[in-house]
């Protein structure tokens, strides 16, 4: 009978009835679940991430999330175990929310400094500030400087690598097999260089939006993407669409190397200077070889081998700017994310114009490139003194 | 000079100067802006201010000493001599009860301490008698932990309130009277002795016992400074908040007031946990120093001592100027945490 109604339901009675179902059960879980289940023991449970810290002259401003399940107040504050005078984050700050306190305090540029985190019930949650310098002003000139570091680290070195192609153009079959396997090893090191920063980042963030799950989502969804990208102009996975995918994937990698450079100078961290604009050229002009390598057998007008080096330098600008400024750590974690997938799904489209004449992926010229790029990229890395 | 560098340094030296303005506005400003946010009225930022001004808690709050049940400027000068009668033989019994409890004290501005006190304070109580005095202290454990009261001085040994020796450790519910004779005179104090012991200490089980010598002491100004701390994270290692008479930062919101040339008499206890030492020193005078109170003559003229855990020693003082006086622990950490004040001296 019941078999029978439901076999002749339209499709939308059906979606709404499973619906009514499950909000019902989880309706009644709520009511009745708690009343017959103890309520935990112990005292609560108290979790706050500092996302971020501004210094301005004689105050140290401490954006805190509550990472943890329960509520908590910030009764008073120590910095260098001395108690201070602070302003906001007087009210119980919920779970996942966040404060802002303005600490009254002399700190001097350079020196470490520790902030303790006195709460309502005695417990103590410390930050550490590993050198204090001034937070740069967000202001035009400011952000102006921090889109020209993107644009120097991003677009320029991408740009160089990118003149390659005639050379690469007079390559041989096999050396183009071998320049195709070189940008797959590059790819590769990027992907797990960016997994570890990511993982590093996640961990900062106390695990409130998931950690280190974050990153997986970003890389899982950013894989997804540009897999129904690649189905939309389904022109085979060669030439200019294959390039463009590599753009966008390298794009989306310096989006998060971006992140990481405008946080890191707006800390004091990072020493801009020669070496470090050197090092992130030498770096990162691989990766203009990488998007040219699928374009040796086809023609490309400048325009369109320009608008592939913005695509894949050009969110370095975007990453410095908003690394600099709004950035949380979750948010990059989850950006870098979105770079590691979408570096495996180009790896993917890469990997079927691997194999040779015999069918065969690996063989000796591929393994020297895969080895070649993973190499070139660990190298010139280490002239990126961070 | 050209004139084109000349600019350009005057328009750096204007930028310093504004930076200057910035930065003072910016001293005046937080007070201001509290004041709109609670009502309340600016802290007096001149002696105890934040930033450069010295350690403080959030400008304008202080604890809730009614909720407490007890305050700090109360138990300064709030010696209990208790209920005396005379016995056959002619010398003076002092009876005391003292209750112990356990009780959540605001320690700091919203924040809670899960304490264990002796009648409802930290400090205890200030038992005081004289030398030679017959001492009865009636202890009623009103906690859900066993207590003992632990007395210095010389006693017999099954009323040294120690667990396993006498009547040993009296469970909740139950009660004792330690009763023994005051002597030696000098500056002592008393304790819970049940383990783990650092933490029956730690939280809040101490008083000071002073017996007076057989002539007294000259009139003063008398009154009781115990150091001591919190351990609010319960790791047993250091203290978050550190203190005399129960409250951190107490006397410098409100001073403790002495009088022009008038002999101060400051019975100074440490019972810190955690800490090895615990120190005081005072500003703009010096102290006769008194180890134990033991010696009518004094040991050290000084502005500063040092006293490990259960060390106590009374100091006597006269201010010969008018003005605010700060004292404090020397160890800085103790004092930015808490332990510090000042007497305000008057006509």
């Amino acid at each position: 009978m019941l078999q029978k109604a439901i076999a002749r339901a339209p499709r939308w009675a059906l979606v709404a009835g499973v619906l009514a179902v499950v909000s019902a059960g989880l309706a009644a879980l709520a009511v009745f679940g708690a009343a017959v289940l103890p309520a935990r023991t112990g005292p609560p449970v108290e979790e706050l991430t500092v996302e971020r810290t501004v210094l301005h002259p004689g105050t140290i401003e401490l954006t805190v999330r509550n990472t943890g399940p329960d509520p908590v107040t910030v009764a008073q504050v120590t910095v260098d175990d001395s108690f201070v005078d602070v302003a906001g984050g007087t009210e119980p700050i919920d779970r996942l929310g966040t404060a802002t306190l303005r600490l009254d305090y002399p700190w001097q540029d350079g020196m470490p400094y520790r902030v303790g985190l006195l709460t309502s019930t005695g417990l103590v949650i410390e930050h550490e500030i590993p050198v204090a310098v001034a937070t740069p002003a967000v202001d035009a000139p400011s952000l102006g400087r921090m889109a020209l570091l993107g644009a120097l680290i991003g677009i320029v070195p991408v740009l160089l690598g990118m003149t390659a192609l005639p050379v690469l153009r007079r390559a041989g079959p096999t050396a183009t097999r071998v320049l195709l396997a070189f940008t797959v090893g590059l790819l590769g090191f990027l992907a797990v260089d960016a997994a570890i920063d990511g993982s590093d980042l996640a961990a900062a963030t106390g695990g409130a939006f998931g950690g280190v799950a974050l990153v997986a989502l970003g890389a899982a969804l950013a894989f997804l993407a540009l897999a129904a990208v690649d189905r939309i102009p389904r022109r085979g996975a060669t030439g200019p669409h294959l390039a463009l995918l590599i753009a966008i994937g390298i794009g989306l990698h310096n989006l998060g190397e971006g992140l990481a450079v405008g946080s890191a100078f707006a800390v004091g961290e990072l020493a801009l200077g020669t070496a470090l604009l050197v090092g992130f050229a030498v770096h990162n002009t691989t990766e203009g070889i990488a998007v040219v390598a699928p374009l040796t057998g086809q023609r490309a007008t400048p325009s369109r081998l320009l608008g592939l080096g913005l695509v894949a330098g050009a969110p370095a600008m975007l990453g410095t700017v908003l690394g600099a400024t709004v950035t949380t750590p979750a948010q990059a974690a989850f950006l870098l994310g979105l770079g590691i997938g979408a570096i495996a799904q180009v790896a993917v489209q890469i990997t079927p114009l691997l194999r040779g004449a015999a069918g065969r992926s690996l063989d000796a010229p591929v393994i020297g490139g895969l080895a070649g790029g993973a190499l070139v990229m660990y190298l010139t890395g280490l002239l990126v003194a961070g | 000079m050209s004139a084109a560098t000349s600019r350009r340094r005057f328009l750096a030296g204007s930028a310093g100067a504004a930076a200057w303005v910035g930065a003072l506005g910016w001293t005046l400003a937080p007070g201001a802006a509290q004041a709109h946010e609670g009502g309340r009225t600016p802290p007096d930022r001149s002696g105890h201010g934040g930033g450069i001004n010295g350690a403080t808690f959030r400008a304008g709050q202080v604890v809730d000493h009614a909720a407490n049940g007890f305050h700090p400027s109360e138990l300064l000068r709030d010696f209990d001599y208790g209920r005396t009668s005379q016995l056959s033989d002619g010398r003076t019994l002092r009876e005391w009860d003292v209750v112990a409890r356990d009780q959540e004290i605001e320690v700091a501005p919203g924040a809670r301490f899960p304490a264990w006190t002796f009648n409802g304070r930290i400090p205890g109580p200030t038992l005081r008698c004289r030398a030679g005095d017959r001492l009865r202290v009636r202890f009623r454990n009103a906690s859900e932990h066993p207590h003992t009261m632990h007395f210095h001085g010389i006693h017999p040994a099954d009323m040294d309130g120690v667990p396993m020796i006498g009547r040993g450790v009296i469970s909740p519910g139950e009660e004792f009277a330690y009763e023994f004779d005051a002597e030696p005179f000098g500056l002592h104090l008393y304790h819970c002795h049940v383990g783990p012991l650092a933490e029956h200490i730690a939280r809040g089980m101490y008083g000071t016992f002073i017996i007076d010598p057989p002539g007294g002491r000259p009139a003063a100004d008398e009154l009781v400074l115990v150091q001591h701390g919190y351990n609010t994270t319960f790791d047993g290692e250091g203290n978050q908040l550190y203190a005399v008479n129960g409250i951190p930062f107490h006397y410098a919101h409100e001073p403790i007031r002495v009088r022009r040339g008038e002999l101060v008499r400051i019975y100074l206890v440490n019972v810190l946990e955690y800490d090895p030492i615990n120190s005081f020193h005072l500003h703009g005078n010096f102290f006769e120093y008194y180890p134990t109170g033991t010696r009518l003559e004094p040991a050290d003229f000084t502005d500063t001592v040092v006293q490990g855990q259960g060390q106590r020693g009374i100091c006597e003082v006269r201010f010969p100027h008018p003005g605010r006086y700060m004292f404090h622990a020397h160890k800085t950490e103790f004092a930015e945490l808490g332990w510090m004040g000042y007497f305000e001296v008057t006509e």
